[in-house]
């Protein structure tokens, strides 16, 4: 009897995480049909007009997609050296010494930066950096945000794919080496191709992770609603233009917010579910 | 040869430079905050509320040191974490022990996959779905609907890392505790979860500490005070967004370094704390 309790509770229990993912697509949904049926789906998307002023009012969704992809792939791009140096570091080179538990430890410890206070940094330290190079003269634009973004993604991109790297087994790097292969050619022809897959799955979920980062990227990014014409230009990305326009959307401005929530969901969801494929598919 | 030789230690060189420099930012952002913000800790900073723009300004031209602290934040925090816990940690382990029990069953797996694609899904996103369910039918911004937003980016956390967690006993834990003729229920509260205590807290402690640093969803739920508010149905503060509001304010902008230095050290050590217990408690 108390077992036929439990299994119910545990069954509806778990029926209620399905309940949670749905309401959220209904609810992002409905939110967004108001901003749908005024301008069209396929319009929305392709749109690059923003505009609030309440006669003509227009929003599109281009400036924000365009900025969301340069960002979260020139992040992705930034970090691939450091991710995939830690990665070896922890996972070939210095495997299980004391030394790889004192980076895991620093990786750890970045990922717990809050979002917010990557974003003071990037403000304080990266920007001045950015405006004396010449980058820009606000030193505000994609690639400043890109440039800390990549440092907030290390940590996902490198911890999964040191796992994956440090469970090839060694019969294969042995192999390479009694051919007379060097460290390096070990790597560079056996350890990365082999763990090839379960590598790029945790750059794909990086990416997932880097769409979806809002405030150090609203702080850094500019905040403008063009699209945006080089990695030095000023924009928004999908995350950041809901951070900074929600305190005063009402109606149509506030739908068109949810729809394009709703498509950052999609996208995030799209990406996630494609990493967690890979790994599925090529864990051994 | 010698090419060879070279080659793998410019290889191994730069892999080791790289690694380096990922820490970089991490001592960079800790040295930042802790210079710039130790000046403004005292006991007023823990126990007097966040000041007003006309106060600091005051304080600035006379050369002072900023009046007040951020004792709303702190208890807005405190109190949403204690919400959010409330309602993401027992429901998430219980539908933890489901999936860990149910590892081919059909409905466990869509579970698990929609808990998978949960965890990804961007803060922002989370805050506007909470806007939806909790700011709009309760007629107002609240501690309690950034509470739930936190919740439901801690829960499929949580529910991932006490399955994990699970997975690892060994099968003749439970086959031994069933053969004593224990019940199901018996058999997983008194044996399986003690034993798995030290992953669960784990990944619980991680959870919580992420969303300690969490801004995005609190803007679009919590809105932010300048009073400390003990009543969870009204506007409140949270120590990240008192972060976001002195950033935005030229009076305040000082402050944002000591509210900062106190989000880093409570979330760094609830950090360093889960990963001591997780080498403590690991199952062999």
């Amino acid at each position: 009897m108390k077992d036929k309790i439990y299994n119910i509770t545990l069954v509806v229990l778990a029926a209620f995480v399905l309940l949670i993912a749905s309401g959220m697509i209904y609810s992002l949904t409905t939110g967004a049909t108001n901003a749908f049926s005024e301008f069209g789906v396929f319009n929305f998307i392709s749109s690059t007009e923003w505009d609030p002023h309440p006669e003509r009012e227009a929003y599109g969704a281009l400036p924000f997609i365009v900025g969301t992809v340069a960002t979260a792939f020139l992040a992705l791009l930034i970090s691939l050296p450091f991710s995939l140096s830690v990665s070896l570091f922890t996972g070939e080179y210095f495997k299980g010494t004391k030394i790889a538990s004192v980076v895991g430890t620093v990786v750890d410890l970045l990922s717990g930066v809050p979002s917010i206070v990557f974003g003071l940094w990037g403000f304080y330290t990266i920007r001045p950096i950015m405006i004396d190079m010449g980058v820009s003269q606000s030193g505000l634009g994609i690639l400043t945000a890109s440039i800390v973004l990549a440092f907030m993604i290390i940590p996902y991109a490198s911890s999964l794919s040191s796992e994956f790297i440090s469970m090839i087994p060694s019969h294969l790097k042995e192999a390479a080496y009694s051919l007379g292969a060097t460290r390096y050619e070990m790597v560079k022809r056996v350890l990365v191709p082999s763990a090839a897959a379960g590598v790029s799955a945790s750059y794909i979920l990086a990416l997932g992770r880097a769409l979806g980062e809002t405030m150090a990227v609203t702080m850094l990014i500019g905040n403008t609603n063009n699209v945006p014409g080089s990695l030095f230009d000023t924009g928004n990305t999908m995350a950041s233009v809901i951070a900074n326009q929600f305190g005063e959307a009402d109606s149509l401005r506030l739908s068109s917010l949810m729809a394009i929530a709703l498509l950052l969901f999609l996208v995030t969801a799209v990406i996630n579910f494609i990493g967690k494929l890979v790994i599925k598919k090529f864990s051994y | 040869m010698k090419f060879r030789r070279l080659k793998n230690n410019i290889f191994l060189s730069l892999i080791i430079l790289f690694t380096t420099l990922t820490a970089v930012p991490l001592i960079a952002i800790i040295c930042e905050v802790f210079a710039k913000g130790y000046k403004q800790l005292g006991v007023a900073f823990f126990t007097q509320t966040s000041p007003s723009t006309l106060d600091a300004m005051m304080a600035l031209q006379t050369g002072e040191l900023i009046p007040g602290g951020v004792a709303n934040g702190l208890v807005g925090t405190l109190l949403m974490v204690l919400m959010s816990a409330l309602m993401a940690i027992p429901t998430g382990i219980l539908i933890g022990i489901y999936l860990a029990e149910n590892t081919n069953n059909r409905f466990a797996g869509i579970v698990r996959f929609t808990a998978d694609l949960l965890q990804g899904v961007p803060s922002i996103v989370i805050g506007l779905i909470a806007y939806t369910w909790v700011v709009k039918p309760t007629g107002g911004f609240s501690a309690f609907a950034a509470a739930v937003s936190l919740a439901l980016m801690m829960l499929p956390m949580i529910i991932r890392s006490c399955e994990e967690t699970l997975k690892l006993l060994p099968a003749s834990l439970r086959e031994a505790a069933l053969s004593l003729g224990c019940s199901k229920f018996n058999a997983t509260f008194k044996v399986l979860l003690p034993s798995a205590f030290g992953g669960i807290f784990t990944g619980t402690l991680l959870a919580i500490s992420r969303s300690i640093g969490e801004t995005a969803p609190l803007l679009l739920t919590a809105l932010g005070s300048s009073l400390v508010s003990w009543n969870v149905m009204e506007p409140s503060s949270a120590l990240p967004l008192l972060i976001w509001e002195f950033y935005n304010d030229p009076n305040l902008i000082s402050l944002i370094w000591s509210c900062s230095l106190i989000l880093l050290i409570i979330v760094l050590i609830l950090n360093i704390t889960a990963k001591r217990i997780a080498r403590k408690w690991r199952i062999h």
